[in-house]
Order: structure tokens, then C-alpha cells, then sequence
């Protein structure tokens, strides 16, 4: 502690130097840097003693363990031996960190303890990891946080009913579909600015819908039904929505979230923060939430060691997203995340483990979910150096039995791919040769919805070629592959069933050295995008599958991001800021003509707004695809008026623009002619014959004004 | 539309001049020697020896009987453009970035860049008919625009002088007094640096492309924005077609960040707006660096660019050209 020095010492000492204290600015004085005279300042003890409130006085890092045994002293240590062991292995217990009260008339251990641990993280864990072990039948532990004792002790014995909050009926969320022209939206992100628009083909242009500068902090994300637009903040994440207004409907509080996911059918969105220690010795811990997206209430969390949530994933960096995988189409019953030698999978009604315990598939690598049907997919790598095969298991949830399973040599790496209406699955098996120097590529094809669910192999022809890129053809049958070693490969299309062939798989065509290295089926399917990224440049070949041919090609100098709209009748190509120049998108009718363009520097993101999907039945699409020029005739009329009032608009501007134009070079003229003289002076009157040329460019100028009488003549056609 | 590549450079090109009458072409580029060349056919006529570094700018006089360079070896330059030979060397202490010769040319304003600590300045000299006669002092000195000065032109009737440079702003001076009479409006202008500026055949009005990836045409009188090309890269270089209602633009990034991207990248490539409706018409594609000069024809029918890449492409334009409709 520093001494403390009174105000008449001060005095006194001045007086002996010979100072008149009054005549001093005390607010003058500073101290140099990092000296402090010996001074301590008041401010860091204040600090100093707050801290040190935390560290002692914070019950944060004890938790109390109810329904134990009640035991006699002379069991006591065994039974704080079988404790300390359950919860050391959580955490570090404090030294004398435990305490298990004993009744003093009976002699008896009370039931329950007190462990302290060195942080509340580790006390957090323990609660989360061990509330509901069961020692024995009849010892489930319950465990709690000390802290949050004392809230459960405020709960009111009396029952009272809760209070009904009045019925107010909020927006039609999904006005958006009922667009009369039937248009789609889109949201991008420019600079600062987070901005949503009508994409209007017949206008050639974009109808901005809604903007707002500084709308998100990292991104903005659709709900998959199109109805929420979700941003992200530091305190958490929100959703809007509405008809234009894009109000907000809902937040959920999660401190630096850093990602964010929505279940399939938009009831719950999952939340993501990763905390990185400021000390290296302390964990790195993640926490994710699950709220229910309508009442904003929080349904679980999640929170543990990052190491934990990336196991199973070749992804070094970070976490594979998302951790928890929905299944089960858009009935959002399951979700599941990938453990050590598990699958963990989730029910939404209680959000817990079904069965309360996890699948156990050992050495388990990866697994997907059917997008429509609770089926997992899972696979399990080669071990023992061969002589246990690799394994692809099809396991139905939520009874957990294997639908099918088949044992794969040779296997060095395996990739899952679902049609979207979970009709097939491919299983892209890489294989090494006995000497391990070169790998082979080929598929097994599952057929889900068949009885027994056949299994079929498919060899490419040329056994050595890479695949660059695998894609199913959207509600179809066919898939397509791009294959081949060198700077052009091949493309191959497969039907998993043509007129002829109705159980087996069959080539349809091949097409030779493209330069295309990603594929972009039409949600509609039929219609396909092949295209060549990164080292392409933007190569883009608009191909038809039906027709076997392709119908355009276009380049988007240096695209980085491809997208069909939800209905696949136009698609998108952008340029995002990882690179400097070129920034913007491009829009694009489904057979490959350019429709506009629209440049944007610092452009970050292009997200289409899903669209839930068709409430026609497959029989009435049939109908309306076989009508098509019955139904598409009043559409086609509205299309000619649009574009002949376009084109009277355009015309009216362009009038103007010229006249305005006319009247800059009718004063030009009249300026220069008067000038004529005094130019001619400038060059000592030697330079008459260019003042004649100049008379000629102006009879060329009139040209101009040629145009626009034309354009007047056809007016008058009109009338 | 077979361009005729032009191989004489060793360096980057600077910038391209067309004589009056349109059959003589003048290039400048980093290596010390501006060329003049055949604009028919492309064929070398003649270098003039003598600038100790690169060249940045030059203008031939009305009778194609002068011509006059500026340079980075701080001189700029009076030549016989039949002869070749060096008439004057005007002096200065900082590089030399612009010339233009005033009409009658009996005066040339001349710009220089900071340099040292020394401020850019605009500068007024006469010129002498008889070379003997020639001085090098100035009648007119102005100082104020903070960086280069990239371009100054007389104004009609050499009443102004019409500046701009690395501040993004144009600036329209007095040339008698070396007042500023007007600055181009902030808002509306351009945002970064201002690149190349050319007048219309008239001087009526102004080009200036800058590297805010636009060309900007105003008033050159009043110094009032009257349209707006964009494009997707910086504006290194921009003209006007003296012809149809035409301008082009050229441009690409930076010459040190064409490197760092796919040879591609910069699509180093000349575009076509239409003057009036500021609308794209099309693009010749061909240098293997950014443009950095582009000048038309006298006639309007045809057009060279000069590229980082040391060369010239001079382009006749095909007869489908001059039929364009918009």
C-alpha cells in the first residue's frame, strides 16, 4: 500500500522548496510514462479488488450433485473416490474441492455434494454431461449449478396460470409469392449495403424491394422456404421478414455468433460461437443453440470443446458447418452431429438423445441424411490395413436398424451424394491400387425407394479418371459426371433409368474436353450449367439433357458464384470480392441468354430467395407441362405489352436525351462562330480553310438528327 | 478490323498524337524516344534522339512543322518534326508531365510534377516562331493543385487553361492571370485520380477519364458534367470520336497489379460508348497490358492504342463501323 500523504505534508513540503502551491496547475502534472513515484493509483486497486471479488466469491465454479446414495460414514471414502473419479475426469477438481455433508445425528451422508472445479466452463460441462447419469436404478444424478440454486429456490410453490397475451395478427409472411408477375427476389450484399430485389427479366433490370445499409454484420442468410431473411450480429442473430418491409420477427441473443443454420422445414435455427482462449492454457470452447424460430425461445444449448465438435471431419481449421445435420425432410424431427465412434441423433420433441443414447458405429468417418426420409448414410473407413473392408451402412431412424449395408476393398475415400427427393443415393468410392501408387473411381448406386434397396456399380470407361465434379439432376433420374486427367475434361450424363432400360443405369452421352470443372442443374432439372471456374475464367455452356445439346454458351469473366433461381428459369452469375476487379452479376435466362448486367464494387454475397415448394400435385405439373401453350399464351401477351411500352419509354428517353444533347451542340455552334474571328486572329489569319472543315463535321453532325426523324417516322406507323 | 501492330517502343507507351491533317502519328513512351509514324500504314518514319528519360507527353503544331515533348529528364523539348533535329530544351527541376501547344501556337502550357519537395506547377511559355529567338522563361507560373498534374489544356480561345490530375478534381484557370475561375463539383465528379483528358475536335467540350473506372464529358466553358461513361476498370486513357458520336476508353488496372492475376484479367480492352445515350457499343480487345494512350484519327476513321506492353495497334475501322445504329 502506498503511504498516505496528507494535504498539509503536501503544503508543508512546498512551502520548504519555495513554491506557491496556489500558483500551480495541478491538472498540468503528469507523470512520465510507466513511473508512478512510488504512487499507487486508486483507479487499479479498485480493479485489483474486483477481481479478486470474482475469483473468491463466484460460487460459478461449483455445482451441487443431488440423489446420491445415502451412505454410513464407514462407505464415505469409497464413495468419494467413485465421485472424484466421475467428475475428475471433467475437470480439475480444487483442491479441497469437495465436500459432502454429513447428518451429525444420524451419522449419514445427506444425499448430495459439492465439487468445486478451477473454472466455470469445467462446473458448466459437468452439469451438462453428467445431470442424468445413473450410478445405479435407483441414483440418477441431478446435477445443478450453485449459482442457479438460489433461482430455483424463488420459483413460487402456487401454481398461476400464465398470462394470455392478446392475438395480434402479424404479416403475411409469404406476400412475396403472390407477386403478380411472378417474380423472384434476391438479396446481395455491396459494400456497406444489404439490398433485396425483384429480379425483372422483362424489364431488364432489377425492382429494388428493400435496402438498408449496414443490415448484417458478417452475412445475411434466406430461411430454405424463402420466408425469413436471417442476419448476423455480435450480440446475436435476427430474422425478417414481411411483404417489403422486411421487419424484424424475432432475435436470438447468442454473444459472437459466428454461424448460423436453419432446420429444413424452418421451425428451429441453430446458432454457432466458437470462443478461442485469450490464454492458451485455458480451452477453446464453442457453444451452440437451438431456438424455436417463431417464439424465440431457446430449446437447448450446446457447449463443450471445440475439439469435440470437429472430430470426424478431415476439416482441420475449424468446424465442418453445420455441426448438427437435420433429417428427416421438413418434418424437422432429427438431428444428428457426428461424435467419436457415434452418431449422435437428436428428436426435436424433447431435445435429447433417442433412446437416450447415441448410435455407435465405430471408426464412423461421415454421414448424411436422406433430404426427405429419416435415413442416415454412414461410412466407415478401411481398417487394419485392409483386412477389415470399408463399410456404407443406410440406417433408418428412429428405430436404428441397418436397411442395408455393403463391404468396399480397397477404399481410400468415399463420398456420399442423395438425389433431392431421396430417391437414389451415389456413393463415389475412390480406390487404391495394391501398390497404393494410383486410385480408380467408381460408383455404387443405391436405389432408396425400390424393395431391398438394389445396389449397382457403376465403372467409368476409362478407370483412371478423375471426377472433377458429381451432380443428380434435381426430382429427375440422371446424373452427371466431369471426368478426365488433363486441362479439358470429359462430361458424361447417366439416367438411372431410360424407355429401355428401367432397372439399370445407362449412358446417355459424353461430351468431349470442355472447359468446365462445376455443374449447375436447373432446380427444374432438364437444363444443366456447365462451368468452367477459377482456371476457366467464367466458361459458361447452358446444355439441355432432353434434347442432348447444348443451347448457349457465355463467359462471365471470372465468376466465382453460380445460382439458378428457385423456379430454374434464370440463372445467376456473380463476382464476389475475392477478386479486385470485376465485381457485380450477371443474369441469365435458363437457354444462355445474357439478360443484364449489373457491376458492383466490394460485392460479397448473391442469395436467391428459396421458394417453398409447389402445392401442385405431380399429376396437375404433368397437365400444365403437356398444356403449355394454352397456359402460357396470356403470359406471352403480357410479355409483347411490357416490352412495347419499354420500348416507347426508351424511346421518349432517347428523345430527350438527344434534344438535350442538340441543344449543348446548337450552343457549342453558335459560341464557335462567334469566336470564328477572333480565332482566326489567334492564328494570324491564316487558318480559314479549317473553319470550312469545321462547317463539314457539322453537316455530319446533323446525321444525329437523322436518327431521330427515323425514329419519329415509325411513330407515326404506330399511329 | 485487322489492327497493324506497330513494334518500334521498347518501353510502355505514354501517349499518342495525330497531326492535324491525320497522316502523321506521334507516340511517346517510357523509353527516351518519341516516334513518329506513318498513320496510313504503320511504317516507322523517324525517332527523336535526345530526352534522357521517359517521355510523358508531346504536341505537334498546327503545320506539323513543330513538335514539342515533355519528359522525366525535367526538360521538354522543341523539335523540327521534318528533321529531327532539337531546336530548344526548356529546363525545369522537376519532371515534365504535360504539353500542349496553345491554338496559333504561339504559347505551350506545360505541366510538372512534385518532385523534392517542390509543388506541381502549370506553366506558361511563349514559343518563337524563329528558334533563335526561343526563351525558356515563364510568362505564367500556377501552383495550388495538391499531386501531379496529369493533363492541362488550353481552353477556347486560350482564355483558360483546363487541369487535372491525381486530386480527382478539374480545374478551369485564368490563363492571363493564372486565376482559378472554377472547380468541378465534388459530388458529382470524379473520385480518384484524374488520368487523361482530351478536348473535343471544337474544344467545346472535355473528356477526362479517371481511375474511378469512369470518363466523365463537361462543358469545357463552364466546366458542367454533361454525361458519364462507366466501365469496370480504371480509365487510363479516353478520346473522342471527331466523326460519329462516339468516345473509347481504355484502361485495365494498375500496370504493378496485372501481374498478380491471370494474364486475362485485365481484358485489356478498348470500349466503344455512344456519346449521347453513355451506352457500351462494343470493345476491341488485343494489347497484352493495360492501354494507356488512345487517340483518334483527324478523319474519324481510324484509331491507334499504345499499351503497357510496349506496342502500337492502329485500327482502321471497317465500313460496318460507320453504319451503327443505337
Amino acid at each position: 500500500m502506498a503511504s498516505i500523504v496528507s494535504m498539509a505534508d503536501i503544503e508543508a513540503t512546498a512551502k520548504g522548496l519555495g513554491i506557491d502551491l496556489s500558483a500551480v496547475n495541478l491538472d498540468s502534472i503528469t507523470l512520465p510514462p510507466g513511473e508512478d513515484f512510488g504512487i499507487k493509483s486508486d483507479d487499479d486497486e479498485d480493479l485489483y479488488h474486483e477481481e479478486a471479488l470474482e475469483l473468491e466469491a463466484g460460487f460459478g465454479n461449483v455445482i451441487v450433485v443431488d440423489n446420491l446414495p445415502v451412505i454410513p460414514l464407514e462407505k464415505f471414502e469409497k464413495l468419494e473416490g467413485v465421485i472424484r473419479k466421475i467428475y475428475g475426469q471433467i475437470g480439475t477438481i480444487r483442491e479441497g474441492g469437495f465436500w459432502m455433508p454429513v447428518n451429525p445425528e444420524t451419522k449419514k451422508t445427506l444425499g448430495y455434494c459439492f465439487i468445486e472445479y478451477n473454472t466455470s466452463q469445467d462446473a458448466k460441462s459437468a452439469k451438462e454431461n453428467t445431470n442424468g447419469y445413473k450410478l445405479d436404478k435407483s441414483h440418477i444424478f441431478a446435477v445443478n449449478l450453485f449459482d442457479e440454486i438460489e433461482k430455483y429456490m424463488k420459483i413460487p410453490d402456487e401454481w398461476t396460470p400464465a398470462e394470455i397475451k392478446p392475438y395480434v395478427p402479424g404479416e403475411n409472411l409469404q406476400k412475396w409469392l403472390t407477386d403478380e408477375k411472378a417474380r423472384d427476389q434476391f438479396v446481395i450484399r455491396a459494400g456497406p449495403f444489404t439490398e433485396v430485389f425483384w429480379n425483372d427479366p422483362r424489364q431488364l433490370m432489377p425492382e429494388l424491394v428493400y435496402r438498408r445499409q449496414y443490415w448484417t454484420e458478417s452475412f445475411v442468410q434466406w430461411s430454405p422456404l424463402g420466408t425469413y431473411l436471417a442476419t448476423v450480429h455480435r450480440q446475436g442473430a435476427a430474422i425478417w421478414g414481411g411483404a417489403s418491409t422486411f421487419n424484424r420477427l424475432m432475435r436470438f441473443a447468442h454473444p459472437q455468433v459466428k454461424l448460423i443454420d436453419f432446420s429444413p422445414g424452418e421451425k428451429y435455427i441453430v446458432t454457432y460461437s466458437s470462443h478461442e482462449p485469450s490464454n492458451p492454457r485455458e480451452k477453446h470452447w464453442v457453444l451452440l443453440n437451438f431456438f424455436d424460430l417463431r417464439t424465440g425461445k431457446l430449446m437447448r444449448d450446446f457447449r463443450g470443446n471445440a475439439d469435440d465438435f470437429v472430430s470426424g471431419s478431415s476439416n482441420v481449421t475449424g468446424v465442418s458447418w453445420p455441426v448438427f445435420r437435420w433429417g428427416g425432410g421438413r418434418e424437422d424431427k432429427f438431428f444428428a452431429r457426428l461424435g467419436k465412434n457415434v452418431i449422435s441423433v437428436y428428436e426435436t420433441e424433447t431435445f435429447t438423445l433417442i433412446d437416450k443414447k447415441s448410435l455407435k458405429v465405430d471408426n464412423v468417418a461421415d454421414f448424411t441424411w436422406s433430404p426427405t426420409d429419416p435415413i442416415i448414410a454412414c461410412f466407415v473407413p478401411e481398417l487394419g490395413g485392409g483386412n477389415q473392408p470399408a463399410r456404407v451402412s443406410l440406417i433408418q431412424v428412429p428405430s436404428k436398424e441397418e436397411m442395408r449395408q455393403k463391404n468396399l476393398f480397397n477404399v481410400s475415400d468415399i463420398k456420399m451424394y442423395w438425389q433431392n427427393n431421396g430417391e437414389y443415393l451415389a456413393v463415389k468410392v475412390d480406390r487404391h491400387t495394391k501398390t497404393k501408387k494410383s486410385t480408380t473411381t467408381g460408383f455404387e448406386l443405391f436405389r432408396i425407394k425400390e424393395r431391398d434397396i438394389p445396389i449397382e456399380v457403376l465403372e467409368l470407361e476409362n478407370k483412371n479418371d478423375k471426377i472433377i465434379a458429381f451432380a443428380w439432376e434435381p426430382k429427375g433420374h440422371r446424373f452427371a459426371i466431369i471426368h478426365g486427367d488433363g486441362p479439358r475434361p470429359d462430361i458424361s450424363f447417366y439416367s438411372m433409368r431410360t424407355a429401355q432400360n428401367v432397372g439399370r443405369v445407362s449412358k446417355l452421352a459424353t461430351l468431349k474436353s470442355k472447359q468446365a470443372n462445376a455443374l449447375y442443374w436447373s432446380p427444374a432439372g432438364r437444363f444443366l450449367v456447365l462451368a468452367g471456374l477459377k482456371g476457366f475464367n467464367g466458361q459458361l455452356e447452358f446444355y439441355n439433357v432432353d434434347e442432348l445439346e447444348t443451347m448457349a454458351t457465355g463467359e462471365h469473366f471470372m465468376a466465382t458464384y453460380i445460382e439458378w433461381d428457385p423456379t430454374g428459369r434464370y440463372c445467376a452469375t456473380s463476382v464476389t470480392s475475392v477478386h479486385e476487379m470485376e465485381n457485380g452479376f450477371h443474369i441469365w435466362s435458363f437457354n444462355g441468354k445474357l439478360l443484364y448486367r449489373i457491376p458492383k464494387d466490394q460485392f460479397y454475397q448473391f442469395l436467391w430467395r428459396p421458394r417453398p415448394p409447389s402445392l401442385l400435385s405431380p399429376e396437375k405439373e404433368e397437365e400444365i407441362s403437356k398444356n403449355l401453350k394454352k397456359y402460357s399464351k396470356k403470359y406471352e401477351a403480357e410479355d409483347q405489352d411490357v416490352s412495347l411500352q419499354l420500348s416507347e419509354q426508351d424511346r421518349k428517353k432517347r428523345k430527350m436525351i438527344q434534344e438535350e444533347w442538340d441543344q449543348w451542340v446548337a450552343q457549342w455552334k453558335k459560341l464557335h462562330e462567334d469566336e470564328e474571328q477572333l480565332r482566326l486572329a489567334l492564328r494570324d489569319g491564316e487558318a480559314s480553310d479549317e473553319e470550312e472543315e469545321y462547317e463539314a463535321k457539322e453537316v455530319e453532325g446533323e446525321e444525329v438528327i437523322d436518327v431521330t426523324e427515323e425514329i419519329v417516322d415509325s411513330d407515326e406507323d404506330q399511329d | 478490323m485487322r489492327p497493324i501492330l506497330m513494334k518500334g517502343h521498347e518501353r510502355p507507351l505514354t501517349f499518342l498524337k495525330y497531326n492535324r491533317e491525320g497522316d502523321l502519328l506521334f507516340s511517346c513512351a517510357k523509353d527516351h524516344n518519341p516516334t513518329v509514324w506513318f498513320a496510313d500504314n504503320g511504317d516507322r518514319l523517324g525517332v527523336y534522339r535526345g530526352h534522357n528519360g521517359a517521355v510523358w507527353c508531346c504536341d505537334v503544331s498546327r503545320d506539323s512543322r513543330r513538335l514539342i515533348t515533355g519528359s522525366a529528364d525535367q526538360t521538354v523539348k522543341l523539335w523540327d518534326v521534318q528533321s529531327g533535329t532539337q531546336l530548344y530544351s526548356f529546363n525545369f527541376d522537376s519532371p515534365a508531365r504535360a504539353v500542349e501547344f496553345s491554338v496559333g501556337d504561339k504559347l505551350a502550357v506545360i505541366t510538372t510534377d512534385p518532385f523534392m519537395g517542390q509543388t506541381s506547377t502549370i506553366q506558361v511559355k511563349r514559343i518563337s516562331r524563329d528558334p533563335n529567338e526561343q526563351v525558356g522563361d515563364s510568362i505564367l507560373t500556377i501552383k495550388g493543385p495538391q499531386g501531379r498534374i496529369n493533363r492541362a489544356v488550353w481552353g477556347p480561345l486560350n482564355k483558360t487553361i483546363i487541369s487535372a490530375g491525381e486530386d480527382a478534381v478539374i480545374r478551369l484557370w485564368d490563363s492571363e492571370t493564372g486565376q482559378l475561375l472554377k472547380e468541378s463539383d465534388k459530388e458529382t465528379g470524379h473520385q480518384k485520380t484524374v488520368a487523361s483528358l482530351v478536348k473535343s475536335s471544337d474544344g467545346s467540350h472535355i473528356l477526362t477519364g479517371s481511375l474511378d473506372k469512369s470518363a466523365k464529358l463537361w462543358d469545357s466553358r463552364t466546366l458542367t458534367l454533361i454525361k458519364t461513361y462507366v466501365t469496370e476498370r480504371p480509365v487510363n486513357a479516353c478520346d473522342i470520336s471527331p466523326l460519329l458520336d462516339h468516345v473509347v476508353i481504355g484502361g485495365g488496372q494498375d500496370a504493378s497489379a496485372v501481374t498478380r492475376t491471370d494474364h486475362r484479367a485485365g481484358k485489356f480492352e478498348a470500349k466503344f460508348f455512344h456519346k449521347i445515350l453513355e451506352e457500351e457499343i462494343g470493345g476491341v480487345k488485343g494489347h497484352f497490358g493495360p492501354i494507356n494512350a488512345l487517340a483518334f484519327n483527324p478523319d474519324g476513321r481510324s484509331f491507334s492504342s499504345g499499351g503497357e506492353d510496349g506496342y502500337i495497334r492502329l485500327h482502321h475501322f471497317d465500313s460496318d463501323y460507320f453504319t451503327i445504329k443505337m
